[in-house]
């Protein structure tokens, strides 16, 4: 689960890492009572879930309320690379002498965590990583021993930042990883990390990643309440406890296994179609599963033409033929639908489900000759 | 041969009186592995089945001198579950729960790797393994496999490797092992561990691999293909169409800025002289086909 900036600064202020004062405004009024509380001059930012915000003008300065008010009325509902701004975080500017960056993430083919820091953080991160990799100093660290702050010093050395700085940082530092391991993130990231014109070190922007496999250990994380899912068929999906991505093609698709669903886009691509979506209904490829299935994908205008791909490996095909005969009993389908069934039983299921073909029912024996159908039929 | 699993291995089931695990183990058991001993902590002296439950691993190995472990607990306890195998000294571990946290999965991974180097974990989040005719220890529907080789499975996705193993089996062409690896972003095993024990097995004579998007582990698969093995390898690679920024189903299955597309895996795979192909059914048509050139 991303987070936004703000969010983000609250979990790092839980972990005593230093952010802005600042608060959270859904109207331009909102806006200028939190700069009155956070003290001019202040910086209007645009709450979105995407990078480059100050870039996208998302992000702007403001001395006095009326430009505060103008500041506000400029970014809220703005467009930021496909993200709507519905609030503004309004914080306290900081006079910034230097602008560095820093975050914790796993390094998967080293199975370790990796550090980097840079003395050339700021909005032009991307650029420095492309160009001069050497601009970033990395730091692997093993989960067993974690980072004590004499190795974090020697980082912050190798990283040459100014030396006014170091000790601070270092400091920041062995909390940011505390956050990122404790507060079990998948990312955190600080850019800028700044030191001020009068000597502090401290976070000023914050991108957080968590893992949600952790949630069971974070009672606090409910307070982050998950905005609004915006497309209306991953929010229904979601409520049916089904593992959906909606995408933007006319082929909607079912299938049980991660792998065997991404697969089926891809073939489904291969044969000249597009995919509505993602979803993997698991093993399980029962009624009721296959139900809460077809009502999602039923749902989706854009939808022409179902393709279900599912391989029967412990569940049996025939009980799959079974769940699926059910599924269409309880759902009045808008548009054709194509069944691949094979596996355990394949024969057996095919069976059953031959009496309930017709020209909307269809069953094909391959993934490829079910794909190259569904594709057919939503043209 | 096979590879990690054989018919002399024996299984310590984790979790055995739990729904999954009692489900999953028995199965085990009646497909011929040697289910030996079953740990729940608190039923230690019952049974499942005829099955011995013990409280600890370490009492299950004292007793029954198993060798392998099948970690079937609930996300939070697991990686404890596998710890605590390791230091009853089980050289095998068999994890197929999903939903394990990445922290808990990254430090597990690493004690392993110090304290117990000797200890193999294959998954989190994967379908386990299976030598088809001597050993099944996962999820996997031991019906669908064929024993006598020659061919080796490694795969990340649990489906595609019924789907490939089904495949073969229908062209009666067998298996050696069919390891799963898993789809978490730290996995015990990797795809190199795997093609490492192909390569040394005499009884695998080709090798299929089935990966998909995200992580480097395709990438480096390729390398160590291209300079170590002399073996004929058909990959199968998932997720070409998958957007980016998005989890696909697996945890580890995710495309991020630029960094873990199909792409650039099929490319790298291609360029070590890997035949890709472009879905699961061409892949095992293709596997058939390099068999029977075998004679
Ligand atoms: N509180 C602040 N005081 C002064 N400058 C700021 C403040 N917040 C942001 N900025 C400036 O705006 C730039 C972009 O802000 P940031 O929060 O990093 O957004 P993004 O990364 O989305 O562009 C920063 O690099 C910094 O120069
Ligand atoms: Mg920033």
């Amino acid at each position: 689960m991303d987070l936004y900036e703000y969010q983000g600064k609250q979990y790092f202020a839980r972990f005593g890492i230093p952010v802005s004062p600042g608060g959270i405004a859904k109207s331009v009024d909102e806006a200028v009572a939190q700069a009155e509380a956070a003290g001019y001059p202040v910086v209007v930012k645009a709450q979105v879930k995407v990078g480059g915000r100050g870039k996208a003008g998302g992000i702007k300065l403001a001395a006095d309320p009326d430009e505060v008010r103008r500041a506000a009325e400029a970014i809220l509902g703005m467009d930021i690379r496909g993200h709507t701004v519905h609030r503004v975080w309004v914080e306290h500017a900081s006079d910034i002498a230097k602008e560095y960056y820093a975050s914790f993430t796993l390094d998967r083919p080293a199975k370790l965590h990796l550090g980097m820091l840079s003395a050339a953080g700021g909005v032009e991160i991307e650029e420095v990583a492309a160009t001069n990799p050497e601009a970033i100093a990395r730091l692997h660290v093993n989960p067993c021993d974690g980072l004590d702050e004499q190795t974090a010093r020697r980082w912050v050395d190798e990283a040459g930042l100014d030396e006014e700085a170091r000790e601070e940082a270092a400091r920041l530092l062995v909390r940011l990883y505390r956050c990122f391991v404790e507060g079990d993130c998948d990312l955190a990231e600080i850019n800028p990390l700044i030191l001020t014109t009068d000597g502090k070190v401290h976070a000023l922007d914050a991108k957080v990643t968590l893992d949600e496999n952790a949630a069971f250990r974070h009672l606090e994380w409910e307070e982050l309440a998950e905005d609004e899912i915006e497309d209306p068929r991953e929010k229904m999906a979601k409520e049916k406890g089904l593992n959906y991505i909606g995408l933007e093609g006319s082929v909607g698709i079912i299938a049980n296994g991660a792998g065997l669903a991404m697969s089926t886009l891809d073939v489904v691509n291969q044969v000249g179609g597009k995919a509505a979506n993602f979803l993997d209904i698991g093993g399980g490829a029962n009624a009721e599963v296959m139900t809460a299935a077809l009502e999602v994908i039923n749902a989706d205008p854009s939808v022409k033409a179902i393709l279900v791909n599912i391989f029967g490996g412990i569940t049996r095909v025939d009980d799959v033929a079974n769940g699926v005969i059910a599924a269409l009993a309880n759902v009045e389908i808008h548009s054709p639908i194509v069944l691949r069934l094979d596996g355990t039983n394949a024969e057996a299921g095919r069976a059953l489900l031959a009496s309930h073909l017709s020209d909307s029912v269809l069953a094909e024996p391959t993934m490829l000759a079910a794909a190259r159908r569904a594709v057919e039929l939503a043209r | 041969m096979s590879i990690f699993v054989d018919e002399t291995t024996t299984v310590v089931v984790q979790g055995l009186t739990g729904g999954q695990g009692r489900f999953h183990g028995l199965r085990n058991r009646d497909y011929g592995t040697k289910v030996v001993a079953g740990v729940t902590p608190g039923k230690g002296g019952t049974d499942v089945e005829g099955v011995p439950i013990y409280d600890t691993v370490a009492e299950a190995v004292e007793v029954t001198g198993a060798t392998a472990s099948f970690v079937v607990v609930p996300p939070r306890f697991a990686c404890d579950a596998i710890l605590e195998a390791a230091d009853a000294g089980i050289s095998l571990i068999v994890c197929i729960t999903e939903f394990i946290p990445a922290q808990d999965e990254a430090l597990t991974y690493n004690r392993l790797v110090r304290e117990h180097p000797g200890t193999r974990l294959i998954g989190p989040n994967c379908p386990g393994i299976i030598s088809p005719g001597k050993a099944n220890i996962g999820i996997t529907a031991g019906d669908i496999a064929l024993p006598g080789g020659p061919v080796g499975i490694v795969s990340r996705s649990g489906t595609l490797t019924y789907q490939a193993l089904h495949e073969l089996s229908q062209q009666g062409v067998g298996q050696t092992t069919c390891v799963g690896i898993g789809g978490d972003p730290v996995p015990g095993t990797n795809f190199i561990d795997c093609l490492e024990a192909f390569q040394a097995d005499p009884e695998t004579r080709a090798v299929m691999m089935i990966g998909e998007i995200g992580g480097s582990e395709e990438e480096r698969a390729a390398d160590y293909i291209g300079q170590h093995m002399d073996k004929p390898v058909i990959a199968y690679i998932a997720g070409v169409t998958a957007p980016p920024g998005r989890k696909m189903g697996h945890a580890g299955a995710i495309i991020s800025g630029s960094q873990g597309t199909a792409q650039a895996k099929i490319d790298a795979l291609r360029e070590a002289g890997v035949t890709v192909a472009s879905n699961p059914t061409e892949a095992g048509e293709m596997m058939v086909e390099i068999v029977r050139g075998l004679g």
